[in-house]
C-alpha cells in the first residue's frame, strides 16, 4: 500500500474544499473526504495485519525517496503496529469531527480547510521515518490551531490561541535543537536524520544526556507534561468543539507518539538515566490535574484538566519502561483521543443548545436531551475507568507495567496514580450528577431538541470505537505489540 | 575579447541597455504615458530574467576585475527577479507619479551597480559597485516628493552609507598596505592572524555590516524604512541587502579565508545580537514598515549563521534563504504598498479585521508571514532551518551548542510578533477596516509570483540541489 496517498487525500480534499462554494458543498467535501480517508486507514490496517503475519521487517510499506539530497533529508515513510493504531484515532476523531461541526456557519469553508489540513499533518507526522520530515509535519499541525482557536474560539480566544501557538512552537524549538543534536552527533562520521538508520547505531551516552531532555520536553510540551501544560486548559476551553476534539485527540498524541518513538527510542540510555524525573513529573500531572479538575464549574475546563492527568499516564507508562507499561501508553493514547473527542463533542452539543457549559447552571438535561446526556454520561464513565470501555483497559495496562518496574519508589508512584482513579470518579460522576439528573434548573432547557443525525453519527462513531477496544483489547495490544517489541529490544539491553 | 565581453558581460548589459531605451524614451520628443512605460519597463524586466536562466558561463575579465560563474549568475538572476517582482507591486504608487522614468532609470542603475559589486574580483571594483548601488537608491529614498519623512529618509541613507564606505574605504587602504595587491585571487596567500591585517578586516566588516544593518549597525534601518517610499524600502531590505550579503559570503569564504578563526568569533557575537534585538525591537512597533524594519534586522541575524557554517552547504542556505527570503519579504511589502497607495494606511491597529473586507490581501500577507517566521509548508521553513543545520555544520566549534538554543528561542519570539499581526487581520474587531480593494493586474501577477515561489521553493527540493551543486566552486 502506498502511503503517501494518506497524505494526499487530505491535501485533495482542503483543495477541494477551496474551490467549491457554499457550506452545504463545502461540509459535503469535507464529509466526503474524512469518510474516505477512514476508509483508507481500515484498509491500511487490513493489509498491515495481513502482512505483519509473515513480514517481520520493523516497519512495512516503506517508501524512501530523496528529498534534500546535500542534507541528507528523506522523505521516508513506513508503518508499525503503533503508527496504525495512531491513525485510526485519527481518522475516527477527524470523521467526528467534520460531523459535529456539520452547522458552521460562519467562515466555513476556511474552518473546514483548516480541520483536514490540520490532520493532513497528523497523518504525516505518524507515518515519518525521517525525523525532519516528522517535524515538518508536525508543524503543520500548529498554525491551524492557532486559526481555528483565534478565529472560531469563545472566551478569552486570541490569549488562548497565542498561548497555545507559542508553547508549542517553543516545544517544536526545544525538538529542533534535539534533532540538530542527533544529525550531528548521532550517528559517526555521517549526518543522517533516518530514524531507522540512528536506531541501529549506539549514540553516545553523553550525547544522549545532553540531547534526550530537548527532545522529551519539546514533545512533552504537546502532550501536556507538567509544567508545561499550560495551554492545555485555555486552548481547549477556548476552542470551538471540533478544534478541541482535535486538540485533545489528535494533538496531544503527537507529543506522546514523539516522546516514545523518537525520544525513548532512540536514546534508551538517556531515558534510563532520566526515568525518574519522567516519572515524578508524570505523577505530577497525574494527581495535579485530577485536583484541578475538582475545583472546576466549566465543563470545557474540566475535560481539558483531566486531559492533564490522563496524559500522565502516557507519560507514566512511557517512564517506567516496560514492555506492558508502553503497550499501555500506546493504548491510553488511543483510548484517552477517542473518549476525550466523546466529550468534547457532548459539551459542544450541550453548549450549543443551552449556551453555558457551567455546571451549577445545567441540570436535568437527561429528561429533555437524553441521547446527548447519554453521551455525555458514556464519555465520563469512559474517562473514570469503568470496565467494558477503553479508558480501563488502557489504564489498567499502565498499572501493571509499572508495577512490573521493581524500583521501590517507582511503585510509590503507582500506587498514589492509582488512588487519583478515586479522584476522577469524584468529578467525573460529580459533574455528571448535576448537568445530566436532578431537577431541570432552567424552564428554558424544557425546549432543547435532541441531537440531529450528524450528532447522532458523530457520537455513535466513536463509541462505537470505544466499545470495541474496551471488550476486545487483544487486538489492539497484537496489533501495536510489534511495535513496541521493537522499541523494548533497544530498551532491555539497558536495563538488564 | 570582444566575444568574452559580450558572453561574461551579458546580464549588465541587458541591464544597461534598459537604462539606454529610458533615456532615448524621456529626452525624446513623444511624451508617454506613465502606464506604457510601466508596461515596457515590466516587459523588459521579464526578458532581462528568461533570457539570463541559460548560458551563464564562467570566466574573468579586465584583469581579474570582473569574474563570474554560474553561481554568480545565479545570485544576479534572484535580484533580477525580485526587482521584477517589486517592479510590478509598485504600479499602485508610480500610476500617477510624475518621474516613473526616472525612478526605474535610478533603480535599475543600483542594481547595475550591485550587479558589479558580485561579480567583483578586486576590492575596488566591489567598492565602486557598492557606491554605483548606494547613490541612486538614496535618491529613490526621496522619491514621495511632497513628504517630510521621505527626503530625511534618503538624508540619512546618504550619510550612513557615506560613513560605511569611509571605514570600508579605510579597510581597503589597510589591506593593500599590508600586501600590496587589492585582487580576490591573490590576497588569500598573503593574509595571516596579525594585529593589523585583524584590524584592517574588521573596518572592512563594518562596512558590510552597515549595508546589511546588522546590530550594533543598524541605527539607520528603521527610520529610513518608515520614511521611503515601500517600494524602495522592499528593493532597501531584500535586493539591496541580499546583493551585499552575497559578495560578504564570497570574500570571507575565498579572501578573509585564513582569518576563519577571527570572524567565526565575530560572527556568532554579532548574529545573536542582531537576532535578539531585532526581535525585541519588532514586538513593539506598530508601523508596518518599521516592523519588517526590525524584523529584516533579525533574519539577517539567522542569515550570518548559515555565514558562518563556511561550507558549500553554507553558501548554499545563504543563497537559498535569500530566494525564500526575496518572496517572502516582498509578498509582504506587496500588500503593505498597495494598502499603503490606495488608503495611506500603515499600522497594525489599520490592519484589523481586513479580512471582512479583502481576504486575498489577508491570506497573501499571512502566509509570508507564515513563511519569514518559518512555519511549514512554506518555504521559510526550509530556509530557516537549512541556515541553522548550515551554520551548525561547524560542529565542534565552540559554543555551537549554545548559538542554536539562542537561535531556536528567538524564533518563538519572532513568531509571537508576526502572529500579532495575523490576529489583528483575522481576530480584532475594526469599525473602520481598510476598504474593499479591487487588485490592479500587475499588482496581482506580483503577488502570484511571490505565493508561487513561497510555496514551490519549499516543497520542491531540486531548487536547493540546484543551488547546492552550482556552490560547489566555494
Amino acid at each position: 500500500m502506498n502511503l503517501s496517498f494518506l497524505i494526499f487525500l487530505p491535501l485533495v480534499t482542503a483543495i477541494m474544499i477551496l474551490v467549491v462554494k457554499g457550506l452545504k458543498q463545502v461540509r459535503a467535501i469535507a464529509l466526503f473526504g474524512s469518510v474516505l480517508q477512514l476508509l483508507l486507514v481500515f484498509d491500511l490496517l487490513f493489509q498491515y495485519l495481513k502482512e505483519r503475519a509473515h513480514n517481520t521487517t520493523q516497519m512495512l510499506f516503506q517508501y524512501d525517496y530523496f528529498w534534500f539530497t546535500p542534507l541528507n533529508i528523506h522523505y521516508h515513510v513506513g508503518v508499525d503496529g503503533i503508527s496504525v493504531a495512531m491513525m485510526l484515532l485519527t481518522a475516527f476523531v477527524v470523521v467526528a469531527g467534520v460531523l459535529v461541526s456539520w452547522a458552521q456557519e460562519t467562515l466555513n469553508k476556511e474552518f473546514f480547510f483548516l480541520l483536514v489540513f490540520l490532520s493532513m499533518g497528523a497523518y504525516g507526522f505518524f507515518i515519518s521515518l525521517d525525523l525532519f520530515t516528522m517535524f515538518f509535519f508536525l508543524e503543520v499541525a500548529v498554525i491551524p490551531k492557532f486559526l481555528l482557536i483565534g478565529i472560531w474560539g469563545s472566551g478569552k480566544k486570541e490569549y488562548s490561541a497565542m498561548k497555545l501557538a507559542l508553547m508549542l512552537m517553543g516545544g517544536s524549538a526545544l525538538i529542533f535543537v534535539g534533532l540538530s543534536g542527533i544529525y550531528y552527533f548521532g550517528v559517526a562520521g555521517s549526518q543522517s536524520f533516518d530514524l531507522l538508520t540512528i536506531s541501529q547505531m549506539h549514540i553516545p551516552l553523553l550525547i544522549q544526556k545532553i540531547f534526550f531532555p530537548f527532545l522529551f520536553i519539546g514533545f512533552g510540551v504537546f502532550t501536556a507534561l507538567f509544567p508545561f501544560h499550560t495551554w492545555v486548559p485555555d486552548g481547549h476551553s477556548s476552542a470551538p468543539t471540533a478544534a478541541s476534539m482535535f486538540l485533545a485527540g489528535i494533538s496531544m498524541k503527537l507529543g506522546g507518539y514523539g516522546c516514545l518513538r523518537v525520544a525513548t527510542y532512540l536514546m534508551p540510555e538517556a531515558a534510563h538515566e532520566y526515568q525518574w524525573i519522567i516519572i515524578l513529573l508524570a505523577t505530577i500531572a497525574i494527581i495535579y490535574g485530577a485536583f484541578a479538575t475538582m475545583m472546576q464549574t466549566d465543563l470545557k475546563y474540566i475535560n481539558a484538566y483531566s486531559s492533564v492527568s490522563h496524559c500522565g499516564f502516557v507519560l507514566l507508562g512511557i517512564g517506567m519502561l516496560t514492555r506492558t507499561s508502553i503497550n499501555g501508553a500506546v493504548m491510553q493514547m488511543v483510548s484517552h483521543g477517542l473518549m476525550t473527542a466523546l466529550f468534547f463533542a457532548a459539551i459542544g452539543m450541550i453548549y450549543s443548545r443551552a449556551h453555558t457549559r457551567m455546571v451549577d447552571q445545567l441540570g436535568g438535561l437527561l429528561k429533555v436531551i437524553p441521547f446527548i446526556s447519554t453521551v455525555f454520561v458514556i464519555a465520563g464513565l469512559c474517562s473514570l475507568g469503568l470496565p467494558g470501555f477503553s479508558g480501563f483497559v488502557a489504564e489498567m495496562t499502565v498499572f501493571m507495567g509499572a508495577w512490573q518496574n521493581p524500583d521501590g519508589w517507582y511503585r510509590i508512584a503507582t500506587i498514589l496514580s492509582c488512588a487519583s482513579i478515586v479522584v476522577t470518579a469524584v468529578y467525573i460522576l460529580r459533574a455528571a450528577g448535576k448537568t445530566v439528573m436532578g431537577p431541570i434548573t432552567d424552564n428554558h432547557y424544557l425546549h432543547l431538541k435532541d441531537a440531529a443525525w450528524n450528532e447522532k453519527f458523530a457520537a455513535a462513531l466513536l463509541i462505537i470505537a470505544i466499545l470495541v477496544i474496551g471488550l476486545a483489547p487483544f487486538w489492539l495490544t497484537d496489533l501495536i505489540g510489534s511495535g513496541t517489541d521493537a522499541i523494548m529490544s533497544k530498551v532491555l539491553v539497558i536495563v538488564k | 575579447m570582444l566575444n568574452d565581453f559580450l558572453i561574461l558581460m551579458k546580464q549588465e548589459l541587458v541591464i544597461t541597455g534598459i537604462i539606454f531605451i529610458l533615456l532615448f524614451i524621456k529626452v525624446g520628443s513623444k511624451e508617454w504615458k506613465n502606464e506604457s512605460i510601466m508596461m515596457l519597463v515590466n516587459g523588459l524586466l521579464l526578458f532581462n530574467v528568461l533570457f539570463n536562466f541559460f548560458g551563464n558561463s564562467e570566466g574573468v575579465l579586465f584583469n581579474e576585475m570582473f569574474k563570474t560563474n554560474q553561481l554568480i549568475g545565479l545570485e544576479k538572476e534572484i535580484l533580477s527577479l525580485g526587482t521584477l517582482i517589486i517592479s510590478l507591486q509598485s504600479y499602485c504608487w508610480l500610476k500617477d507619479h510624475k518621474h516613473v522614468s526616472e525612478f526605474y532609470m535610478l533603480l535599475l542603475s543600483t542594481l547595475l551597480g550591485m550587479f558589479l559589486m558580485i561579480s567583483s574580483g578586486n576590492l575596488l571594483m566591489f567598492y565602486l559597485g557598492l557606491e554605483i548601488s548606494t547613490i541612486p537608491l538614496a535618491a529613490i529614498a526621496n522619491f514621495d516628493l511632497d513628504k517630510k519623512q521621505s527626503s530625511e529618509a534618503a538624508f540619512k541613507l546618504i550619510i550612513s552609507s557615506a560613513f560605511s564606505s569611509g571605514l570600508l574605504l579605510f579597510g581597503i587602504s589597510l589591506v593593500y598596505g599590508i600586501t600590496g595587491t587589492l585582487t580576490f585571487s591573490e590576497l588569500p596567500s598573503l593574509l595571516a592572524v596579525t594585529p593589523l591585517q585583524i584590524f584592517a578586516f574588521i573596518l572592512l566588516f563594518a562596512g558590510f555590516c552597515f549595508k546589511i544593518s546588522v546590530v550594533p549597525f543598524h541605527l539607520w534601518t528603521a527610520d529610513v524604512y518608515e520614511g521611503a517610499p515601500v517600494a524602495v524600502t522592499s528593493y532597501l531590505s531584500v535586493i539591496s541587502k541580499g546583493a551585499v550579503l552575497f559578495v560578504l559570503v564570497s570574500v570571507l569564504y575565498t579572501v578573509f579565508k585564513p582569518l576563519a578563526a577571527v570572524w567565526y568569533n565575530m560572527l556568532f557575537l554579532l548574529s545573536v545580537l542582531t537576532i535578539i534585538i531585532g526581535n525585541l525591537f519588532a514586538i513593539r512597533q506598530n508601523n508596518l514598515k518599521r516592523f519588517l524594519a526590525f524584523s529584516s534586522i533579525a533574519q539577517v541575524g539567522f542569515i550570518l549563521i548559515g555565514v558562518s557554517g563556511s561550507s558549500q552547504a553554507g553558501i548554499a542556505s545563504v543563497v537559498y534563504f535569500i530566494l525564500i527570503y526575496i518572496f517572502s519579504n516582498l509578498a509582504a511589502f506587496g500588500v503593505i504598498s498597495v494598502i499603503s497607495a490606495l488608503t495611506g494606511k500603515e499600522t497594525i491597529d489599520d490592519y484589523k479585521a481586513l479580512y471582512k473586507t479583502n481576504p486575498f490581501l489577508s491570506w497573501v500577507l499571512t502566509i509570508a508571514l507564515f513563511s519569514l517566521a518559518g512555519v511549514p509548508p512554506t518555504a521559510g521553513f526550509f530556509g530557516k532551518y537549512f541556515l541553522l543545520l548550515a551554520g551548525t555544520g561547524m560542529a565542534g566549534s565552540k559554543g555551537f551548542i549554545l548559538w542554536i538554543i539562542i537561535a531556536a528561542l528567538n524564533l518563538v519570539i519572532s513568531f509571537y510578533y508576526y502572529l500579532r499581526v495575523v490576529k489583528a487581520i483575522f481576530m480584532d474587531a475594526n469599525e473602520h477596516p481598510v476598504k474593499k480593494i479591487t487588485l490592479p493586474l500587475l499588482p496581482k501577477i506580483g503577488l502570484i509570483i511571490c505565493l508561487a515561489g513561497i510555496i514551490a521553493t519549499g516543497l520542491f527540493s531540486f531548487i536547493y540541489e540546484y543551488i547546492y551543486t552550482l556552490s560547489s566552486g566555494f
